[in-house]
């Protein structure tokens, strides 16, 4: 069992990356990795969302929304699963908002960080993306745990790494038509391949 | 020595700014450099003078790296020579064949057979690196206006020293075009990348062509002839195929260069004693693969027989010697302080026996623990730096 959730998490964090791999919340990803400090709080914020909005939604889908999941309450026919969408939605901005006053009650500094990018969590396609697969995956609540953790982890490594890339470059000599963007990517698909170690393996 | 001089002063003014060939500029300093010491020295008091410059540092490395290349080469001879022996031929079958006719008798025996053997490999696969990268180098440096840096030399040597020794040279030559211009020149040339060159290249060429940079057939320089390094055959539960003694000195399958710890040994000593390798780096990687290895160990699996693999196997076996002492120590992508040395070294221990552990198709992890240790080196260094600011600052407001 222990051996079956840290394969998930490996995978989640390496394999899957969500950055990475699947091209997911490449704004706040691009835009907040300029500097390593916001780049790790926007990083655990993200992993504090996925890990606690993940669960939450795996219980909603499972015992609201799925096909036969009202059974309990007398509605064995109901499908509800065409609200998934909104309901996931829902939960992450309920979920970004307490975060977002906890912050600015309590770490300030990271809270002027982040700026108008803490309240674009909400629409982070990585958080609804980690949802998605979770639902397509048919996780139990365990393993939505897990991977909602793993998932997190490893786009905060992913927007960490590119920070500190990102401030190495700093001291690079970028040809003109590169600078900016265009070596950014670059690093990120370099970056990429850095985290190809665990690939090849089906854990 | 004065008509060489004279020589290089007198067709100066054609590459110099307003020549006819001012593009080619940077090729003309690097062969003249190479030749002399440069004229100009830097003055000013806040410059420590001494003899060890760049260009002394990179030539020292890939000279150093000559030393694992050749007896990779002979490794790489003896291991052909046994096989045409098993498989009863008599000759190469490929270009190399009649020219090695002339020359050797292709047994395993005579050590002048298996070394010129290996090198009919190792020979014609660094020209055509050389060669190829150098193009995209110079081609850059005359584009951008910066001049050629002795790295390059380092890096060929050490993506050649990496590959099969029998990997098709084009695709050599693509692997470390790639890594010369996707590794290092899109961020300015040497000094300014963030991962080591070398390594870009043969990680690109790992996943890009992984029938011809890993599986059982192409260790041994023998068309058809198939036999797995002894990390692949352990990673699938079998014998190591080859006593612990036979592992340390070389002659076991594998890349060119990495095969024989023996004369990997012999060049840390030398890089280590000039201090042109940081030792931190190579005693973090030692330390850090050691401690999971034992950890692996103590947590052992029924499944998996890599956990159990001792630390001494682990030392021997694959590119991890190679890895520590040449790429991981590489001065530009490794961590910049000395603590964060220790970590970064440690980091890259812990993440190759992880790799060659837990995952089974990679058993040569030691390739993807040192990019990732290069991808970790900044932000070691941020913090390193950050908690010493941290620490002066508190001991002033005192």
């Amino acid at each position: 069992m222990l051996e079956h959730y840290l394969g998930l998490l490996i995978r989640a964090v390496f394999i899957e990356n969500m950055a990475l791999t699947f091209f997911l919340g490449m704004c706040t990803f691009i835009a907040i990795s300029k500097k390593i400090e916001t780049a790790i709080g926007l990083g655990i914020a993200v992993m504090v969302v996925l890990a606690i909005t993940t669960p939450v939604n795996n219980l909603i889908y499972n015992h609201l929304l799925r096909e036969g999941a009202l059974s309990w309450a007398g509605f064995p026919d109901v499908d509800l699963s065409f609200i998934g969408l909104l309901a996931y939605i829902g939960v992450i901005a309920a979920i970004v908002q307490i975060l977002e006053m906890v912050l600015d009650r309590y770490v300030p500094f990271l809270y002027n960080a982040l700026g108008v990018f803490l309240p674009l969590i909400t629409v982070n396609c990585a958080i609804l993306g980690a949802h998605l697969f979770m639902i397509e995956r048919d996780y139990t609540l365990g393993e939505s745990a897990v991977f909602g953790v793993g998932a997190g982890l490893g786009w905060a490594l992913a927007i960490t790494a590119l920070a500190g890339v990102r401030e190495k470059l700093k001291y690079s000599d970028v040809p003109d038509g590169l600078r900016g963007l265009g070596i950014t990517f670059m690093s990120v698909g370099l970056i990429a391949l850095c985290f190809m170690s665990f690939g090849g393996i089906d854990i | 020595m004065k008509a060489l001089r004279k020589l290089m002063d007198d067709i100066a003014p054609t590459f110099e700014k307003g020549g006819k060939l001012q593009a080619l500029y940077p090729v003309y300093e690097a062969i003249d450099t190479a030749l002399y010491t440069p004229p100009t020295v830097t003055g000013g008091p806040s410059h420590v003078r001494d003899g060890l410059n760049l260009k002394r540092i990179m030539i020292t490395v890939w000279m150093c790296a000559f030393i694992p290349g050749f007896a990779g080469a002979y490794f790489v001879g003896l291991n052909a020579n046994e096989a045409m022996q098993s498989m009863g031929l008599t000759t190469v079958d490929n270009w190399r064949g009649p020219i090695l006719d002339l020359l050797i008798g292709y047994n395993p025996g005579s050590v002048w057979d298996c070394l010129v053997h290996g090198l009919a490999y190792f020979i014609p696969l660094y020209i055509v690196v050389f060669l190829a990268g150098i193009v995209f180098e110079a081609w850059f440096a005359s584009k951008r206006g910066h001049e050629i840096n002795e790295g390059f030399f380092v890096t060929s040597i050490l993506f050649t020293l990496t590959c099969p020794p029998a990997i098709p040279l084009w695709m050599a030559a693509l692997g470390v075009i790639f890594g010369v211009v996707i590794g290092k020149e899109v961020f300015g040339g040497t000094g300014k990348n963030f991962l080591n060159p070398a390594l870009t290249g043969r990680a690109f060429l790992y996943f890009a062509y992984p029938a011809q940079m890993s599986g059982d057939s192409v260790w041994v320089a023998v068309d058809g002839f198939t036999r797995a390094t002894p990390l692949g055959s352990a990673a699938l539960g079998n014998d190591y195929g080859v006593t612990q003694m036979q592992a340390f000195i070389g002659a076991i399958p594998g890349s060119l260069g990495e095969t024989s710890t023996l004369a990997i040994l012999v060049a840390a000593v030398i890089l280590i004693v000039m201090r042109i390798a940081s030792w931190r780096v190579v005693a973090g990687c030692v330390v850090g693969l050691a401690a999971t290895v034992l950890l692996l160990n103590a947590i052992g699996s029924d499944t998996n027989p890599m956990f159990g693999m001792s630390i001494a196997w682990h030392l021997v076996l694959g590119g991890f010697a190679f890895g520590a002492v040449f790429m991981a120590t590489d001065p530009v992508s490794a961590a910049m302080t000395d603590r964060g040395r220790w970590i970064y070294g440690i980091f890259i221990g812990f993440m190759c026996a992880l790799i060659r552990v837990v995952n089974p198709a990679f058993p040569e992890g030691m390739m993807l623990a040192i990019l990732f240790g290069n991808l970790v080196a900044p932000i070691v260094d941020h913090f390193v730096v950050q908690s010493k600011v941290k620490r002066r600052l508190a001991r002033v407001q005192l």
